[in-house]
């Protein structure tokens, strides 16, 4: 078992034909990912990696069956693509891209939301169900089968966390980058649940980072209706002061968004919270060993 | 992206949002010959830097006269103003803003910001203008008032209702002020990718009228590509040097107190890669993040910009490739010792894509003073000893 998507998961690519495109789907298809196609508009009817090509998200879904769209669109075309995706039934969008404006993501994801779609990032390395399928720009050689459910704010403390658990000889079932944009689709509080419903994750891991209260509000939920041990980090105890003009952001969200605060929150419901990073590995063995 | 007072004002002006008469000058003699302009009879000399609380910290002024206008004008610019949001050091003021006193019955605030719970804006106002809002929050929140605005409907009649019974106003007409200043700031934080609008405080005249005293604005960095007119605001002189020099290489770098240099790919894990230095008793000297297009150029800068800071001891090159490949980080280390004296310890970690062809290639390369590290708390344990000439 894993979360979200498994090695029956149908999956296209939006932005396919593209440099980054390209590269990662040709990685993903390598990694036993199913990619049945992509999207790139003018290029309907051509072959790219073996797959055909289509000029919209709907012709893709109606022919091929995809149900998970990993997009990779320039940063000025991410909203758009998400919301194609949305009301051509895609059932969860994975945007990789970097940098796309707030104020498209805002209306992409309530538009998403409104047509039952889940999404991930943006700006995040993915998801992956080690040794099943990849959907992301994760080195996959890294993900190996195991029973540690992962969420990350950052990508490469993912690779950095699984690389522990895999060493301790745990192994992972979903690993899943949350990215730490403004506005994020699937945040931990979603993925928690999923975790604690699936059989085969005993334990999860949580990283997270300085900035915004999605820590904050996973300590709630844990404390209600978690009952696998986590263990979690969240960098940024170090960084120094934010240099911003205002602080109104602050105030609406309630919290200064501190590493401090956010540690004490998760230790206050349980959670083994390491200091550092290089400590998770040894974490996740001990709590599994309770 | 942040911009100073005098543009979120012209901003304002543009889209008919009230703010006093004002002139923004880089001299003394420009202050008074702006003062005369404005006709007075009373002015304020505004000190123009990227930050809040100029007023506590002496940057901003009353004038009664023109002689007074060059009596501040003189005392303010050229200033270094320290204030709760500058650090230590404080700003160096090399602009000026000279403004039209304005007619103040009381003072309000106003502002509009991300929500991130709610993932839309939030008109946030309260009766308690001219204070620290987050003061305000602490002390009496009941005082401040939020509307959240869906951008899908944008700012409605009902969102001002809300806002102006909210601060109590009940003469009508200063009820249809108050909301159509509040229509005009939302349609503005919209149409410029605004990350934030700051009006404190928010002053109503005698005569009824709501007039934005003080403006602050901060931008979308990701919607700057759309936004050439804020983009031709940016003033970089507001910012680190050393920052904006490692930007132009796509590399992500703020300079911190400590001893050990840091080198890391992924804004988490060179946060995680500080925490754990800490962790083990030794001082990060800096945050940077070599982003995911690293190469040897790029990789030969950072190593450049880390090692200007003198209080460097030894640096942490540490790097979990996914994207970064690992072969072209160590070329960019053997490339950066050709160009740029290394006469710090460097203590390297490199896993992930393409580790072992990286490995051979530094073992290959024969550096002195070239530490391999097994993992992250290996390399931080080494970088500590190393910094403390162990």
């Amino acid at each position: 078992m894993s979360i979200l998507v498994n090695k029956n998961t149908k999956v296209i690519v939006q932005g396919f034909t593209g440099k980054e495109g390209s590269f990662h789907a040709e990685q993903c298809l390598a990694y036993g990912t199913q990619i049945v196609g992509g999207v790139t508009p003018n290029k309907g009817g051509q072959e790219h990696l073996g797959k055909p090509v289509f000029n919209t998200v709907n012709d893709a879904v109606k022919t091929t069956g995809a149900t998970v769209s990993m997009i990779f669109v320039p940063p000025a075309f991410v909203g758009d693509a998400v919301m194609e995706a949305a009301e051509a039934g895609i059932e969860l969008a994975v945007i990789i891209t970097e940098g796309a404006p707030v104020k498209d993501m805002q209306m992409a994801k309530a538009h998403a939301t409104k047509h039952g779609m889940k999404t991930l990032g943006p700006n995040c390395p993915g998801i992956i169900t080690a040794e099943e399928c990849k959907i992301g720009i994760m080195p996959g050689m890294i993900f190996k089968k195991g029973s540690v459910g992962l969420i990350s704010k950052s990508g490469t403390l993912t690779y950095e966390g699984t690389n522990q658990v895999v060493k301790e000889g745990h192994g992972i079932t979903t690993a899943v980058g949350i990215g730490g944009d403004p506005i994020i689709g699937l945040s931990y509080n979603e993925l928690l649940a999923m975790f604690e419903a699936d059989p085969d994750t005993k334990c999860i891991v949580m990283i997270g980072e300085i900035g915004g209260d999605l820590e904050i509000q996973a300590a709630k939920l844990i404390k209600e209706k978690i009952t696998k041990p986590i263990v979690a980090f969240i960098a940024g105890q170090t960084a120094p002061k934010g240099k911003t003009m205002g602080h109104a952001g602050a105030i609406v969200s309630g919290s200064a968004g501190t590493a401090k605060e956010k540690m004490e929150a998760l230790e206050a419901v349980g959670v083994t919270v390491v200091v550092s990073p290089a400590e998770i590995g040894k974490a996740v063995t001990k709590v599994l060993s309770k | 992206m942040n911009i100073h007072e005098y543009q979120a004002k012209q901003i304002f002006k543009k889209y008919g949002v009230p703010t006093p008469k004002g002139i923004m000058v880089e001299s003394v003699k420009d202050a008074v010959k702006a003062a005369e302009q404005l006709g007075g009879p009373v002015w304020v000399v505004k000190a123009q830097i990227h930050a809040g609380g100029r007023g506590l910290g002496g940057g901003v002024k009353l004038a009664k006269s023109l002689e007074e206008v060059e009596t501040l004008a003189n005392e303010i610019l050229g200033m270094t103003l320290v204030t709760h949001q500058t650090t230590d050091e404080g700003k160096l003021v090399q602009k000026l803003y000279i403004e039209d006193g304005a007619d103040i019955k009381d003072e309000l605030y106003l502002s509009v910001v991300l929500d991130r719970k709610l993932e839309m804006p939030l008109i946030m106002a309260s009766t308690e203008g001219g204070m620290n809002i987050e003061d305000v929050a602490e002390n009496t929140p009941e005082k401040i008032i939020t509307i959240p605005v869906d951008p899908a409907i944008g700012f409605q009649s009902f969102h001002g209702r809300q806002l102006a019974f909210g601060l109590g106003i009940t003469d009508k007409q200063e009820q249809k002020n108050i909301i159509r200043f509040a229509n005009k700031l939302f349609t503005l934080y919209m149409e410029n990718d605004a990350e934030m609008i700051e009006i404190n405080p928010l002053v109503r005249t005698s005569n009824g009228e709501f007039l934005a005293l003080d403006g602050k604005m901060g931008f979308d960095n990701s919607a700057l590509g759309r936004q050439p007119e804020v983009l031709a605001m940016r003033d970089l002189t507001e910012e680190d040097a050393d920052e904006v020099e490692a930007a132009k290489y796509g590399l992500s770098y703020v300079a911190l107190d400590g001893e050990i240099g840091c080198m890391v790919n992924g804004a988490g894990l060179a946060m995680g890669t500080m925490d754990t230095i800490n962790y083990m008793g030794g001082t990060p000297a800096n945050f940077l993040d070599v982003g995911g297009s690293a190469n040897a150029e790029t990789v030969a800068k950072g190593f450049e910009i880390i090692l200007k800071n003198p209080k460097v001891k030894a640096i942490f090159v540490n790097i979990f490739g996914g994207i970064v490949r690992c072969d072209r980080i160590a070329n960019g280390i053997i490339e950066a010792t050709k160009i740029t004296d290394i006469h710090v310890p460097v203590i390297v970690r490199l896993d992930g894509t393409n580790a072992p062809e990286a490995s051979e290639i530094l073992k290959n390369a024969n550096i002195s003073n070239l530490i391999v590290a097994d993992d992250l708390g290996d390399g931080a344990a080494k970088s500590v000893a190393a910094a403390k000439g162990e």
